[in-house]
């Protein structure tokens, strides 16, 4: 079967984001930018899956400006088989996201789609149900195991109360949680190779998918500074303190 | 000028390197400094990347990349708070061979080299009673029917320990019987591995840095006369060109130190807070490490361009000397000015701040200390009189 891996390009985790000047996003000129690294995971899990041989191929795609090319040829290098960027400069919600991958996955025909839980830039946490529910196929998301066993997959997911495991038949959606897997880093031969594999680059509209915003941001700001706490002698004094403010 | 790149160029490098550097954290050089070892687990892990053989011609096994392109992974090595000058040496020294090498020699060493298997890592130039003045070394070799016997001393010979083999200048027709300087001198490539115990003596020196550095003594050392590379009495004109790619290494990995030192400075800066308020807002505090990167940008820039010559096959003695000049010089001012913006937990080795600004100290002297580079200037591009 083959394996569909979204990949995002999103500013460098190490970056620390500044907010522009007139509160109209985040400052992302002259800022080192990488593959979101839940992405990273899931293009990791397929090569594992593949390396396993329960995957024969790996499609990468990304939505996104010409300069997500290079996130496309990491996961190239990391061993992705071929790529697809879906090219534009527009900001692309969750939504319009999802319709675009079912339309890849629709041409792809993966038995997986497995993305990261969520990208580092808005933490939007959306795109993989989305797509799941779209293309009307069981999930597992916040994976922190994947089994392949036939024609089906177990994913254990990292849920509030621990782990649970679900068992979903292919073709399915799964998304990464950040301890799925240690994600490896490309190799000089490999990233040689790279160059020379399949990049296909298309736009939105020859998906058919209109990507415009259905939400309108009217302000970006920074965080408020944190303020220092409040020092207490023990634990009596802590207990007190929690009940004043109501929250014990 | 020559198509220069002024961008985060080779993202994929820079990306593949960062994620490798991650697995080897300060505390991991720190031990090694305790205890003067080789970076055994990094360097393998970079062989076994291909970075180390990354300028290697494909026909031998590497992965044929230009100068720049080894620069990028140098500099990122150091700009992720690793150390790249214990086993940058892998990737260059062989330039000399490659340009100069018998057939043979090259269908000999070359695919050992790219592949990792074979250490060529030690470069003996330097001497104790001569220094900077290279063409008086007196290390020679005496040509013996099918062999070549050496005697002499080098000393600062990094990573003689942790090779194979050993590139070494030595004067093989005496000074008093060349009619230029420079005439005389030839180049060997030795099989240390085989010379140990029959007239090479190799002797750590204690060192302010951890760089494995050595005395490397020859008593009598015979070798095979094929050992020679190129024609006797020509080789240093054949470590010329391999200088200028060391010194465009050697700047790109210093200019990697300092973006390294800065970025720590400013995240302390911002987070320290006395007096009520982030010690980098003050502009005692701001002012020098925004000098600094301007400093290094500028280094940058000069380094970019070096390569971009040395790629085009240009004369690039000047700009390899210059940007190794104004690297060594931002590389230190950077990592000096994060001593002093981390007061007094810059003395903390756990801050590692101490170790890098040690380290960064180096640039200035080695592999060309900066008066040299000055004298060069002097006279090869200004056209003053010879000083010396
Ligand atoms: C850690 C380390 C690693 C090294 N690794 C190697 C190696 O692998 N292989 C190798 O061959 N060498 C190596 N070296 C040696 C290095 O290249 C030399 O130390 C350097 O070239 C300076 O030579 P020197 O130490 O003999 O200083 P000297 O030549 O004695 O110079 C001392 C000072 O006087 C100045 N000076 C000298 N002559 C003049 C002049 N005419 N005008 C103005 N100023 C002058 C110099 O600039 C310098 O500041 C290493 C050195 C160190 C410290
Ligand atoms: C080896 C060693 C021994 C020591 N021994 C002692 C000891 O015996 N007893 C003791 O009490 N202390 C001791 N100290 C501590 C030393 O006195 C402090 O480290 C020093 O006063 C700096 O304080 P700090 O480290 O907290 O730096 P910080 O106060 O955090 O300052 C960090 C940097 O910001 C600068 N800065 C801060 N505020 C401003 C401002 N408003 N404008 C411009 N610049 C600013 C500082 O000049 C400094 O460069 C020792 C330190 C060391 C390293």
């Amino acid at each position: 079967m083959k394996a569909l891996v979204p990949v995002k390009r999103v500013i460098d985790y190490n970056v620390k984001p500044r907010v522009k000047a007139d509160g109209s996003g985040v400052d992302l000129s002259n800022v080192k930018m990488s593959m979101n690294p839940f992405d990273e995971i899931a293009v990791e899990e397929a090569i594992r899956l593949k390396e396993a041989g329960k995957v024969e191929e790996i499609i990468a795609v990304s939505v996104g400006p010409a300069k997500a090319q290079e996130t496309l040829r990491t996961a190239l290098a990391m061993g992705a088989d071929s790529a697809i960027l879906v090219e534009t400069d527009e900001e692309v919600e969750p939504l319009a996201v999802a319709k675009i991958l079912k339309a890849v996955a629709a041409e792809v025909e993966p038995g997986l789609v497995i993305l990261g839980k969520q990208a580092i830039d808005d933490d939007s946490n959306q795109t993989g149900q989305m797509l799941a529910a779209l293309m009307d196929l069981p999930q597992g998301t916040f994976a922190s195991k994947v089994e392949v066993d036939g024609d089906s997959v177990s994913v254990t997911r990292e849920v509030d109360g621990g782990l649970e495991t679900v068992k979903l038949s292919l073709p399915a959606i799964v998304t990464t949680d950040l301890r799925l897997n240690e994600p490896r880093y490309a190799s000089l031969p490999n990233i040689m190779k790279a160059k020379k594999k399949p990049l296909e680059t298309k736009t939105p509209a020859d998906y058919g998918v209109d990507i415009t915003p259905r939400l309108k941001t009217t302000n970006v700001s920074e965080p408020p500074v944190r303020q220092a706490g409040v020092k207490v002698a023990d634990v009596d004094e802590l207990v007190a303190k929690l009940k004043a403010m109501g929250v014990a | 000028m020559t198509m220069m790149d002024t961008g985060l160029d080779y993202p994929e490098l820079r990306d593949s390197i960062a994620r490798l550097c991650a697995d080897f954290p300060g505390s991991y050089w720190r031990e090694l400094e305790d205890r003067s070892g080789y970076p055994t687990e990094f360097v393998a892990a970079l062989t076994e990347a291909g970075f180390l053989g990354m300028l290697v011609p494909e026909e031998y096994g590497g992965s044929g990349l230009p100068l720049r392109a080894a620069a990028v992974v140098l500099e990122e090595i150091n700009a992720n708070g690793c150390v790249a000058s214990q086993s940058h040496a892998q990737m260059y020294i062989m330039g000399t061979l490659l340009r100069h090498g018998s057939d043979a020699q090259k269908a000999k060493y070359l695919p050992g080299i790219a592949a990792g298997e074979l250490r060529l890592q030690a470069f003996g130039i330097t001497e104790p009673t001569t220094g900077s003045d290279t063409t008086s070394l007196k290390t020679h070799a005496e040509r013996r029917g099918d062999t070549y016997v050496v005697n002499g001393q080098k000393v600062w010979t990094s990573r003689a320990e942790h090779s194979d083999l050993m590139l070494l200048l030595a004067r093989t027709t005496p000074l008093s019987e060349v009619k230029k300087r420079t005439e005389g001198l030839s180049v060997f490539l030795i099989d240390i591995r085989e010379a140990q115990g029959r007239g090479l003596d190799i002797r750590p020196i204690d060192a302010m840095i951890n760089h494995n550095a050595t005395e490397v003594f020859f008593d009598n050392l015979e070798i095979p006369a094929d050992s020679l590379v190129g024609e006797e009495g020509q080789g240093f004109r054949y470590i010329l060109s391999g200088m200028n790619a060391e010194r465009i290494l050697v700047a790109t990995e210093a200019v990697g130190d300092g973006r390294w030192c800065l970025k720590r400075a400013v995240e302390y800066a911002n987070e320290r807070v006395v007096f009520g308020k982030s010690i980098g807002s003050n502009q005692g505090v701001q002012f020098p490490l925004a000098r600094a990167h301007v400093e290094l940008e500028s280094a940058d820039l000069l380094c970019r361009k070096a390569a971009a010559l040395f790629e085009a096959g240009e004369d690039c003695g000047s700009e390899a000397n210059i940007a190794k000049l104004v690297a060594s010089e931002a590389a230190f001012h950077a990592a000096d000015i994060a001593m002093q913006t981390h007061g007094g937990f810059s003395f903390a080795r756990e801050y590692e701040i101490e170790r890098k600004w040690r380290e960064t100290r180096l640039y200035q002297i080695a592999p060309i200390s900066t008066n040299m580079v000055l004298a060069y200037v002097g006279q090869h591009v200004l056209g003053l009189g010879r000083s010396y």
